[in-house]
């Protein structure tokens, strides 16, 4: 018997029972269904995350001061250590393979243009170079420089948001607001950003961090921590090794605060670090999710074996026949070995279109995203070949051992 | 004797079960069949017909003895060489016709090439080989009849040509006519007269006598034991050996 006859043969027989059939592939089709779509639902978060973290900027290192020698119940303390606003201007300076670092501090002000008062406003105060690090355009006038910065010159870039807010249609450029008791002067817009990590870039207000450490610092705690600063942001060259990037910022820094790399007062962490740190946490539910998904292949798996069983008991007289008319063990075997095959196969494709259809829908009717997985789909596929040959052996062995006369006997 | 011996048996026995309920169903059988014989094997019910038949059809093997089949001792042979067997040297005719209902005429009479391991013939080949058959049989018209669209006669007949495509040394019939009528009986018995004349070898075992009686040589069984092996002078090709006893009228069994 060749393959092709052997195929045409157990189609025929899975088209006699075509209810049947399908029925017992249901759960085939929803295990496959489900790993696939499972994959796209884990695929598509892992890319939005991937996605809002590259999206600050491309190739960033992130230092920031580390608090890990504070006893416990007692809150931030003031300390000595940490990052200092000075670290910028040298790990810019010293580090090779830096393009760019800068540093935000933020604090929260009340807005006022004539009669127009925006409260709970985020000013960030930054460095020259901020736009490079972090990807951000200039939409009209300029963005501050260098001398404007060490002079804390009271200058301000506005988010799109609040230069429509505050001014509407006219021309914001040159004009003053009031944030809180200062007056600073409008010098650009920014370019429309939108919410990139849980900040909109439009909402915010840009200006000189020297102007925050002498206006803005919200607290006593903070005027107190002085020109300490939470963060800084290091964009490095594409060309540069990242990982010898991040060794020369550890040195240097370690080198200036005094202390050693084994009990260090910063932490630097990569933007793959950051992906990596928050795909763990899917991972957990992502899993779990797919063992759901192989387990309700299995079911299907064991569906199968069970309508083969049945079919075999059915069909003891043909399997007689077909032995008194020439057939080995080994053909019988296969011949429902293939029906099996045929069956998880059948169940595979449905299931196939389904999770591509159910991704697809997920992904429009939802919030979360879904990436259809190429490999998923074949893994899913695959599975579902492994399952019905897995699962259909049992019961073609079963007809293959049958002892021909008893089988012809059967009733 | 100068045609070729295709069935040679020495002192074949079967048993069934061991020790106090062992069951004898075959007691030593010697039997020689000869190319072209028409064979009928008579016996009350329990005789041990159908035992003999499922050995020299090769779906079972003998406890103890030897079965020659066209030369080649096949008594100690595993499954798939008897498939290999079955395949290529015998055609079955069962008592239920067992053809395959999903399958139409033709179908069912093609089944028997899937297992073909030699000489494997294009599907076209096949086809052609199949009609043939159906053509000898008288059925060429119901090709694409499914079982359940045909008389028991035609049935049976469907099953001779699905017996008759691989082109067997032997042909076993069990009971053929036992779920027919006389008419459809006589009609399928023409048909085996009709291969007998064509020289091929053909064993039916039957309880009924207007069968037999068509046949040319009658072997009677008792207790799994050969009691007559009785020639009916029916004959048509006389060519039966004068040296074989015939021992006891058949016609004794009531
Ligand atoms: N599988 C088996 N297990 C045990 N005993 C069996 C088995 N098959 C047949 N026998 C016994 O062997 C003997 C011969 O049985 P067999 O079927 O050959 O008789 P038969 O001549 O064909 O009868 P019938 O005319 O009723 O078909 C019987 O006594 C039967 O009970
Ligand atoms: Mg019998």
């Amino acid at each position: 018997m060749n393959f092709l006859e052997i195929f045409k043969e157990s189609w025929r027989s899975l088209k006699a029972n075509k209810l049947r059939s399908l029925l017992t592939t249901l759960g085939v089709i929803i295990g496959v269904a489900a790993v696939i779509v499972m994959i796209a639902i884990s695929a598509g978060t892992e890319a939005t995350i991937a996605e809002s973290i590259y999206s600050l900027g491309s190739n960033l290192v992130f230092i920031s001061s580390s608090f890990s020698r504070v006893g416990p119940n007692q809150g931030p303390q003031p300390q000595q250590g940490g990052l200092v606003y000075d670290d910028v201007a040298a790990i810019r300076e010293k580090v090779k393979g830096v393009t760019g670092a800068t540093v935000d501090q933020q604090a929260s002000v009340t807005v006022r243009y004539n009669s127009t008062t925006l409260d709970g406003v985020t000013l960030i105060g930054t460095t020259p170079d901020y736009p490079t690090v972090r990807g951000l355009e200039v939409a009209s006038g300029r963005y501050f420089n260098e001398t404007e910065l060490e002079r804390a010159q009271k200058v301000a870039v506005l988010g799109k948001t609040i230069a429509q807010n505050l001014f509407g249609e006219s021309d914001p450029i040159g004009q003053s607001i009031m944030v809180n008791k200062t007056r600073l002067t409008v010098i650009g817009v920014m370019a429309e950003k939108g919410l990139v990590g849980g900040t909109d870039f439009d909402q915010l207000i840009y200006t000189p961090i020297k102007v925050v450490f002498q206006k803005f610092t919200p607290s006593q705690f903070a005027r107190f921590m002085g020109d300490r600063v939470r963060q800084i942001t290091v964009s490095v060259d594409p060309k540069a090794n990242l990982d010898d990037v991040v060794q020369q910022i550890n040195l240097l820094l370690a080198t200036r605060h005094g202390v050693t790399l084994d009990s260090p007062d910063f932490s630097i962490r990569t933007q793959a670090d950051i992906v990596k740190a928050r795909e763990e946490t899917t991972q957990t539910f992502r899993n779990l999710l797919i063992w759901v998904a192989s387990v309700s292949l299995i079911v299907g798996g064991i569906g199968i074996m069970n309508i083969m069983l049945v079919s075999v008991s059915e069909r003891t007289r043909e399997i007689g026949l077909r032995q008194a008319l020439g057939a080995t063990p080994w053909d019988i075997h296969l011949q429902f070995l293939t029906e099996a095959l045929m069956l998880s196969l059948v169940g595979g494709v449905i299931g196939m279109l389904a999770g591509i259809g159910g991704s697809f829908l997920f992904g429009k009717l939802s919030e979360m995203r879904t990436v259809i997985v190429p490999s998923a789909i074949g893994l899913a596929f695959g599975s579902a070949a492994l399952v019905g040959i897995f699962f259909g052996f049992l019961p073609a062995r079963r007809a293959a051992m049958l002892d021909p006369i008893v089988a012809l006997r059967h009733e | 004797m100068d045609t070729p011996l295709i069935i040679q048996t020495i002192s074949l026995k079967k048993f069934y079960g061991a020790g106090e309920t062992q069951v004898i169903a075959l007691a030593g059988i010697d039997l020689e069949i000869h190319q072209g014989e028409l064979v009928a094997v008579m016996g009350p019910s329990g005789s041990g017909k159908s035992t003999l038949l499922n050995i020299l059809a090769c779906l079972d093997q003998p406890s103890e003895g030897h079965y020659y089949l066209n030369g080649t001792d096949v008594s100690s042979l595993n499954r798939t060489e008897l498939a290999f067997i079955r395949s290529s040297k015998l055609g079955m005719v069962f008592q239920s016709y067992n053809l395959l209902p999903r399958l139409t005429a033709l179908e069912n009479v093609m089944l028997p090439l899937f297992y073909r391991r030699e000489n494997r013939l294009s599907p076209a080949q096949n086809r052609e080989r199949a009609i043939a058959a159906l053509d000898i049989v008288g059925l060429s018209g119901r090709t694409h009849h499914y079982p359940n669209q045909l008389s028991g006669g035609q049935q049976q007949r469907v099953a001779i040509a699905r017996a008759l495509i691989n082109n067997p040394v032997l042909i076993l019939a069990d009971e053929p006519t036992g779920n027919l009528d006389s008419h459809a009986s006589a009609e399928i018995m023409e048909l085996f007269q009709q291969l007998h004349e064509q020289g091929r070898t053909i064993l039916i075992v039957t309880h009924e006598h207007e069968v037999a009686d068509q046949t040319e040589r009658i072997l009677t069984l008792r207790d799994g034991a050969l009691v007559s092996d009785h020639s009916n002078g029916k004959s048509r090709k006389s060519e039966r050996p004068s040296s074989q006893p015939a021992v006891e009228v058949p016609h004794e069994l009531s």
